[in-house]
């Protein structure tokens, strides 16, 4: 076996278990930070694949950001067994159904999107490098990539607007 | 991969690594006699010359120390805060260039642990992991007062992250690139950003100042109000981490300012040396005042620690999101006018 082959089941291992881990392990914080493990495990792999740039933003974003925030709140909150809301099985099955849903619409992009990558595979070009990422980004993914930045500009205003409309609200 | 490279890469590192424990060491010496020197005191001066000592002395007593723990239900995390507050302020010293290159035995070394692409990203990326230590810690040490702590600390990193990020920005559209070794070229004979960017730089210093824990932004470990906070419950080596990674994340903090937006290891007629001295002396001499660049941020740290009072916390948060965040969106869109209209 490769050393790279190696590499990828013991991250591979590493992502299943704190995976699994996250759902099953009954303290909300332990959750949390085994989640923080997987997401570093999943920008393991993302450097497998040489590509540092999405590893490194994963765990700026994911690690450090969201992740943090989400600590922080279950820290405030002081969640225990007690006081967990316990959810209705209409729910559960929505919940499976958008899970299916969701992994359709990711393997069908994983399809499509192969064939695009296929032609910057036979040119050669360095896919580490942050400038034909760049180039990639703003030329052939123009639309959706500025459709997506409309989008966060959006949630950002309309989470703005929520806690705006509590306070006023508690005056 | 041959062997010589291998050798010289973990040369690099150990020295790098070696390196910054000792500036840490001698950081909290010199925070004291800093100190000392504004206060109109003398500061330590028993063990050895001016106290120089002092540092392994305190080591020695940290580690002498008894091992008090908390009666806490999560002791592997209590264990683990120190742990990773220590080794993020350490992981960040990797893609820093020391300086240029060196001939030895006719191979080109550079004085540099690696070179990677993202290596703003990756700093940035390494700082923002560093809130878990502090968390955890602080979380894992069951008290109440640790808790406030480590929740402060966790929203102002997150805070202060977001306008660090947009300041970096402004500097990345000038440069074009993310390499901190291709930054410190640019920067050849007083070709510094920091007269290019100093609104950035100011915004920039000031996120590390928070980024740091350091005063006036210390409001994890607000003494009037949270006994020590996140570290309230640690004592021995563990507490000694805690203080010594805020000693290393200056020291590394430092180092970054002094890269991004002081020219790194270039001074005036450093290409005059190189064609006429040798690259070996020329490079030498890069190193001391590249070191000469991060001594005065790291004076400048005591400095305005010992002169300004600590904010309060609503002071700290509107600073952050009302002023620092509009300030560096306005910077960008400035320095993207004037890359557009200079070009």
């Amino acid at each position: 076996m490769s050393p790279i082959l190696i590499t990828f089941y013991f991250l591979a291992a590493i992502t299943l278990a704190t995976a699994f881990l996250t759902i099953y392990s009954k303290n909300p914080i332990h959750s949390a930070i085994y989640l923080v493990l997987c997401f570093f495990s999943i920008a393991g792999h993302y450097l497998l694949f040489n590509a540092q740039f999405l590893a490194i933003v994963h765990i700026i974003v994911y690690s450090g950001a969201i992740m943090v925030l989400f600590l922080f709140t279950i820290m405030l909150m002081n969640l225990n067994k007690e006081n967990e809301v316990h959810k209705p099985r209409i729910t559960r099955l929505g919940a499976i159904v958008v899970f299916i849903l969701m992994s359709i619409v990711l393997v069908t992009i994983f399809i499509n999107s192969k064939t695009i990558m296929g032609e910057y595979d036979t040119s050669g070009e360095d896919f580490q490098s942050i400038k034909t990422l760049g180039k990639i980004l703003l030329n052939e993914y123009m639309v959706p990539f500025e459709f997506a930045s409309i989008l966060l500009l959006a949630a950002m205003i309309g989470v703005v607007l929520l806690s705006k409309k509590e306070k006023t609200e508690k005056k | 991969m041959d062997s010589a490279f291998i050798i010289e890469k973990s040369v690099v590192i150990v020295t790098v690594f070696a390196i910054t424990m000792i500036m840490a060491m001698y950081s909290t010496w010199a925070e004291r006699k800093v100190a000392a020197f504004l206060q109109d005191r003398v500061g330590p001066n028993r063990a050895g010359w001016g106290g120089l000592l002092q540092p392994l002395a305190d080591g020695m007593k940290l580690f002498a120390k008894e091992e008090f723990e908390p009666n806490t239900p999560n002791k592997f995390l209590f264990f683990v805060g120190p742990a990773i507050a220590m080794s993020t302020a350490l992981m960040t010293s990797a893609v820093i260039p020391w300086g240029d290159q060196l001939e030895i035995f006719g191979r080109t070394v550079e004085l540099q642990a690696t070179d990677v692409d993202v290596a703003l990203l990756y700093i940035f990326g390494v700082v923002s992991v560093g809130v878990y230590g502090i968390m955890i810690g602080g979380w894992a040490s069951n008290n109440k007062f640790s808790l406030m702590g480590a929740v402060r600390a966790a929203s102002q990193m997150v805070s202060y992250e977001v306008a660090m990020g947009l300041s970096m920005i402004a500097l990345l559209m000038m440069t074009g690139t993310l390499s901190l070794k291709e930054i410190s070229e640019q920067q050849a004979g007083m070709n510094w950003n920091v007269f290019y960017q100093p609104v950035g730089f100011l915004i920039f210093l000031i996120c590390a100042f928070a980024e740091t824990n350091r005063t006036p932004f210390d409001l994890a470990e607000c003494e009037s109000e949270l006994i020590g906070g996140y570290h309230t419950e640690y004592s021995s080596m563990k507490m000694g981490f805690y203080l010594f990674a805020e000693y290393a994340n200056m020291f590394i903090s430092s180092a970054i300012l002094a890269i991004l937006y002081f020219g790194g290891y270039n001074y005036p007629g450093m290409q005059w040396m190189i064609d006429n001295v040798g690259v070996n002396t020329a490079n030498l001499l890069g190193i001391g005042v590249l070191f000469i660049k991060i001594c005065f941020f790291i004076f400048f740290y005591m400095w305005v620690r010992w002169t300004i009072p600590r904010f309060r916390y609503d002071q700290l948060m509107n600073l952050g999101w009302k002023i620092l965040i509009p300030l560096s969106i306005v910077n960008i869109v400035i320095t993207g006018i004037c890359i557009l209209a200079f070009k």
